[in-house]
């Protein structure tokens, strides 16, 4: 047994952290740090500087332009990003679909669509969820019928993350309503700009435009833009949930998180003493720590796990669940730690001398409520623990 | 023993009830709460014909109720449709002035709009940590300090301040044009303010108001409570319509028995709510006040965060947007813990009382 990362993983860590105190734009920095929105500028922006040195598609194969890191690696590189406050790597394009073309796209797709993504002339984002079928994805019902060489398109797509940046959506269709769900469902790609295409926006719960609904009527699909066989939709989509499922634990989000909160636990004070020498918070703040200093042995011993067998195992689902609610807990500690601080809204809007909260947490409160999205995206916690239950249990 | 509401409450609620669900759809709502000026001075005038702020206040002093049962009976109601009407100043205010023996007619008929200035940047919730500070000057007297996330502090006109004076802490009245003031919305609908007093005439109502502050805290965290309460209750009851409406795997949610269960818990925290609830109502008026007040408050701060995060979650992505009336009673219920002393303030003073 040995906790330490190895003498070359450590000599990555270093040269990962020289990378990110050299190229992270300070801004970019400071704007993830105080939790604002990111343009799409932003992202793109910190896309090219990590498509640059080659390590934007952390999961891709070498010879499609991966840097061909080991799952710890790329662990390393996803705390230290995250400790450093780069923003997240937009996960549609690089961390989705990517690894869907290499493993079931025609060449033809390939070189196409991966140098795009690398360079950020594509934005795709994610069809799968629909007003009707979340949890039970296999019962989607946007139809693609073929005439001819195209598939034309009808339905609805809803939940579509940043799907106001996009030019591309891949979607999850179905082809033939005659078979059990999962046997009829292909995985195609769709240009935005068709016609028939219509995007609107969801307001979530803070406020924010994150999602939108996006609506298919007689929409023409090149039947080249197929991913795969026909009907083979369903395996695809497994496929790339646990693709989905890499990073889930996000203990770098929430060693950093705690991080801030420690330090505005230590700096608040409250009713005369600082907030950390309550020690009805103190409590709080140290039972969250032990939580996810467990979590970041549970995800290395699951990432060792992975990195012998070569994928991830269903334990991956433990990860999700425990990761999701620990970092929901600290957004709940910052939200209380501010008192009534936390209150006014939006928290931008109150700079200057009228200022409650300090900089970088005036959008605590908002953070902990959308962040609730946590344990239902990605398939719900509920649905991890059913998955948990038939692969692990054996009742 | 006896645990119905008499007939005066039951028709108060019933009227109250009634208005609200009238004026306060969701949508409208909505729209109020989170729009300047974060509330609706039409239906405030309404509501105050409709006699809701006389039954906060006791015969004494020209109301029609202030017992504790009162407050919470309209309070309830007011949480059921997260009403943002700022009626929680003018329950605390009505009762500082009460004791303050001022006239209360201005406030009482709506026409005059209050704010309770306490809380301070550091010192949210603590009377003992309040740094403002009170001056004689000539006859009169000035204030410097900094109120903070004052609710309804946009839009009052008379502020009631919180000011340490060499007599202890009093109570002081400004009137909210001679202060630099700071309007907002907040998270969770409604609006707030921070008032700046830099050697601020004021008028000096109470000199060691310590007991009048007590008294209208406590009124005020009856309240809160008796909202949680009504908005725990509708918060139920949109879960329990989509428990029994949404469908995947081809059956309805709510078939699923994990959902089931964690469905009972929460009515078995709600059903444990409205308890200690009533027994810090009942206590308003007596020496228990405090301590019962502070339990109800602990008690309600968890409750209400678990029934804002379980309904969330057992909603799904939908509990994630605006449109969606559970999204905004999460986000009440949830903010609720910040006003009046949190979770953890009020579990402090209990464990306090542990130790006389
Ligand atoms: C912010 C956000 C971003 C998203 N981004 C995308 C995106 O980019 N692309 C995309 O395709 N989708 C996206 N989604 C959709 C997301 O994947 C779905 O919300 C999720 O699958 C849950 O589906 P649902 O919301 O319809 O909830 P439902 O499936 O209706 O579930 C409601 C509740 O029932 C529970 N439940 C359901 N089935 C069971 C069961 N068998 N046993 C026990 N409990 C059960 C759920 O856990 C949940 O608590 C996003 C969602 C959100 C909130």
């Amino acid at each position: 047994m040995d906790l330490q990362f190895t003498d070359k993983e450590l000599a990555f860590r270093d040269e990962v952290r020289a990378f990110l105190a050299a190229e992270l734009p300070a801004e970019l920095a400071a704007k993830v740090r105080r939790g604002a929105t990111l343009e799409k500028a932003d992202h793109d922006r910190w896309h090219a500087i990590l498509n640059a040195r080659g390590w934007l598609a952390a999961t891709w194969p070498v010879d499609f332009g991966g840097p061909g890191w080991t799952p710890v690696q790329r662990h390393i590189f996803e705390e230290e990003s995250a400790r450093a406050h780069a923003p997240r790597i937009v996960p549609f394009g690089l961390a989705m679909l990517g690894p869907v073309l290499i493993r079931f796209g025609s060449k033809a797709q390939q070189e196409e669509y991966l140098p795009r993504i690398l360079d950020g002339s594509d934005w795709w984002c994610q069809g799968y969820s629909e007003p009707g079928a979340g949890s039970d994805l296999a019962s989607l019902r946007t139809r693609a019928v073929r005439e001819g060489d195209h598939y034309v398109i009808n339905g609805q797509k809803t939940w579509t993350t940043l799907g106001q940046h996009a030019n591309r959506i891949f979607c999850l269709v179905r082809t033939d309503p005659q078979v059990k769900p999962q046997a009829g469902i292909s995985f195609i790609l769709v240009d935005l700009d068709t016609p028939g295409i219509e995007m609107r926006p969801i307001k979530l719960i803070e406020g924010g435009h994150e999602v939108n609904e996006v609506f298919f009527t007689d929409v023409k699909v090149p039947v080249e833009n197929l991913v795969g066989e026909e009907n083979s939709g369903w395996t695809i989509a497994k496929f790339l949930l646990t693709h989905e499922r890499t990073n889930i634990a996000g203990t770098g989000f929430s060693t950093q998180a705690l991080e801030e909160v420690k330090a505005l636990a230590r700096a608040r004070r409250v009713n005369g003493r600082r907030l950390i020498d309550d020690p009805l918070y103190a409590a709080r703040l140290a039972q969250v720590e032990i939580d996810l200093e467990a979590m970041k042995i549970t995800n290395l011993r699951m990432l060792a796990r992975a990195q012998k067998t070569g994928q991830p195992g269903v334990e991956s689902s433990i990860l999700k669940i425990k990761g999701t609610v620990i970092r929901q807990e600290l957004n709940d500690l910052a939200r209380r730690a501010l008192g009534p601080a936390a209150a006014p809204f939006p928290a931008e809007a109150l700079a200057g001398n009228a200022a409650v909260a300090p900089e970088e947490h005036r959008a605590d409160a908002a953070r902990y409520f959308n962040n609730r999205k946590l344990s239902i995206f990605g398939g719900s916690n509920e649905i991890q623990r059913n998955i948990l239950t038939k692969a692990m249990l054996e009742l | 023993m006896d645990f119905d509401q008499s007939e005066d409450r039951r028709m108060l609620a019933e009227t109250l009830s009634r208005y609200l669900a009238d004026r306060y759809d969701v949508a409208t709502r909505i729209k109020l709460a989170y729009d300047a000026p974060y509330h609706s001075p039409e239906r405030w005038a309404e509501m105050a014909e409709l006699g809701i702020l006389h039954a906060l206040v006791s015969e004494d002093h020209g109301g029609m109720g202030g017992h504790g049962f009162d407050i919470a009976t309209v309070f309830e109601e007011l949480g059921r449709t997260l009403c943002p009407e700022p009626v929680l100043p003018a329950l605390m205010g009505l009762r500082l002035l009460a004791a303050a023996g001022a006239d209360l007619e201005p406030a009482l008929t709506g026409a005059e709009m209050l704010a309770v200035a306490i809380g301070e940047p550091e010192a949210p919730w603590d009377l003992d940590a309040l740094e403002t500070r009170a001056e004689t000057a000539g006859d009169g007297w000035v204030l410097t300090g900094r109120k903070s996330v004052v609710y309804g502090g946009h839009v009052a006109s008379r502020l009631l301040v919180a000011a340490r004076a060499d007599g202890g802490l009093g109570l002081f009245e400004v009137r909210a044009g001679d202060a630099e003031i700071t309007a907002y919305g907040m998270i969770d609908g409604g609006g707030a303010a921070e008032i700046f007093l830099d050697a601020t005439p004021a008028r000096l109502l109470i000199a060691d108001a310590r007991d009048a502050f007590d008294s209208a805290l406590n009124a005020g965290r009856v309240a809160l409570c008796a909202e949680a309460v009504g908005a725990m209750d509708a918060t139920k009851d949109l879960l329990l319509d989509y428990l029994r409406t949404r469908k995947q795997f081809g059956r309805t949610i709510g078939s699923f028995q994990v959902l089931q269960h964690r469905t009972v818990d929460l009515v078995t925290e709600i059903e444990q709510a409205r308890s200690i609830t009533i027994l810090a109502a009942d206590a308003l008026d007596g020496p228990e006040a405090g301590r019962r007040a502070s339990m109800a408050k602990n008690l309600i701060g968890r409750a209400a965060r678990l029934v804002a995060e379980e309904a969330i979650q057992m909603h799904g992505g939908i509990a994630m947007t605006w449109e969606a009336a559970v999204s905004h009673y999460g986000k009440r219920l949830v903010m609720i813990d910040a006003q009046l002393g949190d979770t953890d303030f009020h579990l402090t003073r209990v464990m306090e009382g542990l130790q006389a």
